[in-house]
């Protein structure tokens, strides 16, 4: 049937908006009179203002207004109206509520003129005189101060230990003990933050916001500015990739809304490059294992601890200690989480938080483990496989990491790796044969789409959800397209915008899972409308059909067993007498079917580096990675999925780390010049392999999410590469040259 | 730890702020006049003034390539010159590629047709950029592997990580081109 899209490599239809320039972002929507606000940044990383002073920058000609604590609006000031729906417990951070700094490049300032180049040249008049205070935003020298936290993100779990950890360790005849750190990272979309608040002759206010959920920016700015859902609206149709960064909203958007109201006038604040390094960031974490396994290569004992860093005021969380009582079976576990307050600004999930900190290094722990005892690694983890997840104590709705080890070690070439560290070389470059395991978490959650069917035949589906990237504009359309029968040009699917049915937050690999159903019900919803009036037409050849035995493709209605029998839906909308029909849902998690299976995404990948012998340098030259995400929506963008996060995972390995200056208590790498990732020339071909997955339980549609398994096994995968090319094993991430020489 | 002090940091002194300009810049082939600063960049004449935010910023530095258009046919940073310097040259940005470019029905220039056809992008930030890069790098004429377009254009960052399809649309285009003498 030509209306089946499902499962079919399609191009992305919001492709023709991206490659010609018309596919507008936050900071771009231009409107007359426009004003521009430039933040002006802390110098210190904690201490006082003593004396801020804008007189000069108030002198220029075109300069508006300086806002500073002092001269800020009255604004509440209670935690609950700065709350957001990615809020870790403690008190979320309000700009320009007093004299206090709390983080370096803290916002202290917004300096509003007519144009850009006037806002940012009185920002550099503005005078600032600090009491500084003691600072520690050094992980390592204070860790002594760690402490366990009572209670974390909602998304957080309570380490849960089982067995008999010290016992396993005892019993065990291999054993492995070290220390793994990884640095800080920042998301650094290319699209830095911002806002456009456009200030509407009636007061209303229409806000493009760079956000994850629009629902959320909406919230935050009602509670803070006592603004109704009418009187702002919050809109983001494209975001220049976010990673997390989004989730939470972020100063620059209470900055430009409180200018806007202040002033009456149209206000857009875009961040800087440097000010992209002055909120959320993966956490520096330092996590240390023991693991034992007995004469068979068997895991006895799994000791884990973390210890990460979080800000003064929050208590950042995330799942890190959990993953590794969850990838293999072992019957002694023995997790610690620990947190350390540092003056920084809160860690703010970043792609598969958590899982892409446990899994860089707990799949390099596996990795020594199986070297010492003399087991092939990926022989190693098909002896620790489980079919039932071991935290939980549950059966997997779906599981085929077994074929993902399979495929992937096939198409790499695994069979023929000579194990010895070293052992391989081409020229003056050692070569290492690395590989890993990726896990991430299946979710879904409760979402709200509506559709509306015209009567030209046109099908608009609507949720506010986003499309970071991840081609959420696409599958949806092909969801829709597919239940109705459609042909892909008649359905749109739009989204970003605060006044359409709500979505939770784009994260946690659930939008294609949670939207999805959300927009598949939605349209079976027009279905049986269109059914009805289908029966009742005169003369209807349906009128004696049941629902079940009538299919819905290429623009009409037939029967099943007799496809020439039917009606096209244009006819039916025509005799219905109706212009439109409109249906919204609410589409909740089937909870008491999902709590009864452990529900996750799986990968195996497989990695080739070279590393030249005299210079340390390592560069990966080949991957191959196999994912069980369920069903597959659409290979095109679902491989993009993949393949981004396996660049992260580059990154991650070898490039990325966000360099704390102690004596300022500030990232001073924060440029792209300075903080590396992955260019073109890093990255070599990779081969994406999507096993085959039916799972009928994770959500009505069996998709399972891919927008972070891609990164979770890539660094260890790389990490235990170059120790076979080197057999030099490193624990800190980046491996930059110098370590390795 | 940094020892308890009180640090004052010292603002410029106001300097005299030089006048705005009506400065003529030809984008796309049409001449359009604006007021600007003369410290102006190209960047944000073509984004704040001319309304023609298809070209990104991505650092402001230099450091990122998203910003990337086409100066007499020659891809540079916009973010990197000032709109006074180039007054007398022709600029191509990606709104100008499709009337440059040759017989897509939908009138794409073949670069963009296969950015689209080969998912080389994710969020699309980086992708005029992208395009303008690819399309002087094919001008310029060295890349003659997909190492050296590898090579040429790790100028252009795609945090999304596409440039394995990024390469790929490169190449589709390189190999369906008319040889060039
Ligand atoms: S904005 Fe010009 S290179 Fe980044
Ligand atoms: S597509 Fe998002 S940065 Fe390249």
């Amino acid at each position: 049937m030509t209306t089946n899209y499902i499962g079919k490599p399609t191009n992305r239809v919001d492709g023709y908006a991206k490659v010609t320039g018309g596919a507008k972002y936050a900071g771009e929507h231009n409107v007359p009179g426009l004003t521009y606000g430039v933040v002006v940044s802390s110098d210190i990383a904690r201490g006082r203002i003593s004396r801020i002073d804008a007189s000069e920058a108030l002198k220029l000609n075109g300069v508006l207004e300086v806002f500073t604590h002092e001269n800020r609006p009255s604004l509440p000031w209670f935690d609950r109206n700065y709350q957001d729906q990615d809020q870790p417990p403690g008190s979320p951070f309000r700009p320009l509520y007093d004299n206090e700094i709390q983080f370096s490049q803290q916002p202290i300032a917004l300096v509003v003129a007519e144009t850009f180049e006037l806002a940012r040249y009185a920002a550099s008049l503005v005078k600032v005189q600090y009491v500084r205070e003691p600072h520690g935003t050094d992980l390592r020298a204070i860790q002594g101060q760690a402490y366990a936290p009572s209670k974390g993100k909602p998304s957080w779990k309570k380490p849960r230990p089982r067995g008999n950890a010290a016992q396993g360790m005892e019993q065990s005849i291999f054993k492995i003990e070290g220390r793994y750190d990884h640095a800080a990272e920042h998301h650094n979309p290319l699209e830095m933050h911002a806002s456009t608040v456009v200030y509407e002759p009636s007061g209303k206010l229409t806000v493009y916001d760079k956000t994850q959920g629009v629902p959320n920016s909406q919230k935050y700015i009602s509670r803070i500015f006592g603004l109704s859902k009418a009187q702002a609206t919050v809109h983001a149709p494209f975001i220049g990739g976010a990673f997390g960064s989004g989730l939470r909203p972020q100063y620059q958007l209470f900055l430009a809304v409180m200018a806007a109201l202040q002033l009456k006038r149209s206000v857009r604040v875009t961040l800087t490059r440097q000010q992209m390094f002055s909120f959320g960031h993966r956490p520096a974490t330092i996590q240390r294992f023991e693991l034992g396994a007995d004469a068979e290569g068997k895991l006895q004992a799994v000791v884990h601890e973390a210890i990460q860093e979080t800000s003064q005021f929050e208590d950042y969380t995330e799942n890190v200690v959990n993953w590794s009582g969850t990838v293999y079976q072992c019957d002694n576990v023995e997790p610690t989480y620990k947190l350390v307050k540092l003056d920084t600004y809160t860690p703010l999930d970043m792609r598969a938080p958590g899982g892409a900190t446990a899994m860089a290094a707990y799949e390099v722990a596996i990795d020594e483990l199986a070297y010492a005892a003399g087991i092939d690694p990926l022989e190693f983890r098909l002896i620790n496989y489980t079919e039932r997840d071991p935290m939980q104590d549950l059966p997997y709705s779906s599981k085929e990491l077994r074929a993902c080890y399979r495929q992937a070690a096939e198409r790499f070439g695994w069979s023929n790796r000579r194990p010895e560290p070293r052992s391989m070389r081409d020229g003056n470059e050692l070569i290492g044969w690395g590989m890993a395991t990726g896990i991430w978490e299946a979710e879904q959650k409760p979402a709200m789409a509506k559709a509306v069917l015209t009567a030209d035949g046109k099908l608009t589906v609507s949720s506010a959800t986003e499309d970071i990237g991840t081609g959420t504009y696409t599958i949806m359309t092909q969801i829709a397209a597919e239940t109705l029968g459609l042909p892909l040009e008649n359905v749109t699917f739009e989204l970003g915008d605060s006044s359409m049915p709500e979505a939770p937050l784009q994260g946690g690999s659930w939008t294609a899972a949670t939207v999805g159903s959300a927009v598949k019900s939605a349209c079976l919803e027009v279905q049986k409308r269109l059914f009805e009036y289908a029966g009742s037409m005169p003369d209807s050849p349906l009128a004696k059909a049941d629902a079940d035995g009538v299919v819905f493709a290429d623009g009409r209605i037939h029967l099943k067993h007799y496809p020439t029998i039917g009606v096209t839906i244009q006819d039916v909308l025509r005799h219905s007498g109706v212009d439109r029909i409109e249906e919204e849902v609410t589409t909740l998690p089937d909870m008491l079917r999902q709590k009864k299976y452990a529900r996750f995404t799986h990968s195996a990948v497989f990695v080739e580096v070279k590393v030249d012998e005299d210079l340390g340098t390592v560069h990966v030259t080949r991957v191959v990675t196999a994912v069980a995400g369920g069903r597959i929506l659409n290979p095109k963008t679902a491989r993009s999925q993949v393949l981004g996060g396996v660049v992260w995972g580059i990154g991650m390995a070898l490039e990325e780390e966000s360099v704390l200056d102690h004596q300022f208590g500030r990232f001073i790498n924060h440029d792209l010049a300075e903080y590396h990732v992955a260019v073109n020339l890093d990255v070599p071909p990779i081969d994406v392999i999507f096993v085959e997955e039916n799972d009928t339980v994770v959500n009505p549609l069996g998709v399972k999410g891919l927008g972070e398994i891609g990164v979770v096994g890539t660094p260890a995968a790389i990490a235990n590469a170059v120790f076979h090319a080197t057999g030099k094993r490193l624990r800190d991430l980046p491996i930059t040259l110098d370590k390795v020489m | 730890m940094s020892n308890q002090s009180a640090t004052i940091t010292e603002a410029p002194k106001t300097a005299q702020l030089p006048r705005t300009s009506i400065v003529t810049l030809t984008v796309n082939g049409e001449q359009r006049s604006l007021r600007i600063a003369p410290w102006t960049t190209l960047l944000d004449a073509l984004r704040e003034y001319l309304d023609l935010t298809g070209t990104k910023k991505g650092c402001d530095h230099g450091q990122c390539g998203a910003c990337t258009v086409l100066v007499d046919g020659k891809r540079i940073n916009a973010c990197l010159a000032l709109a006074v310097m180039v007054d007398d040259r022709e600029i191509t940005t990606i709104e100008g590629l499709t009337k440059e470019g040759s017989a897509t029905p939908d009138g794409l220039h073949p670069m963009q047709a296969a950015f689209i056809e080969h998912d080389a992008f994710q969020c699309g930030y980086c992708t005029p950029g992208q395009i303008c890069s690819a399309v002087g790098l094919l001008k310029e004429g060295h890349a003659h592997s997909r190492e050296d377009i590898q090579e040429l254009m790790s100028g252009n960052i795609c945090r999304c990580g596409a440039y394995p399809n990024i390469v790929d649309a490169i190449e589709d285009v390189k190999n369906h081109q008319p040889d060039r003498a």
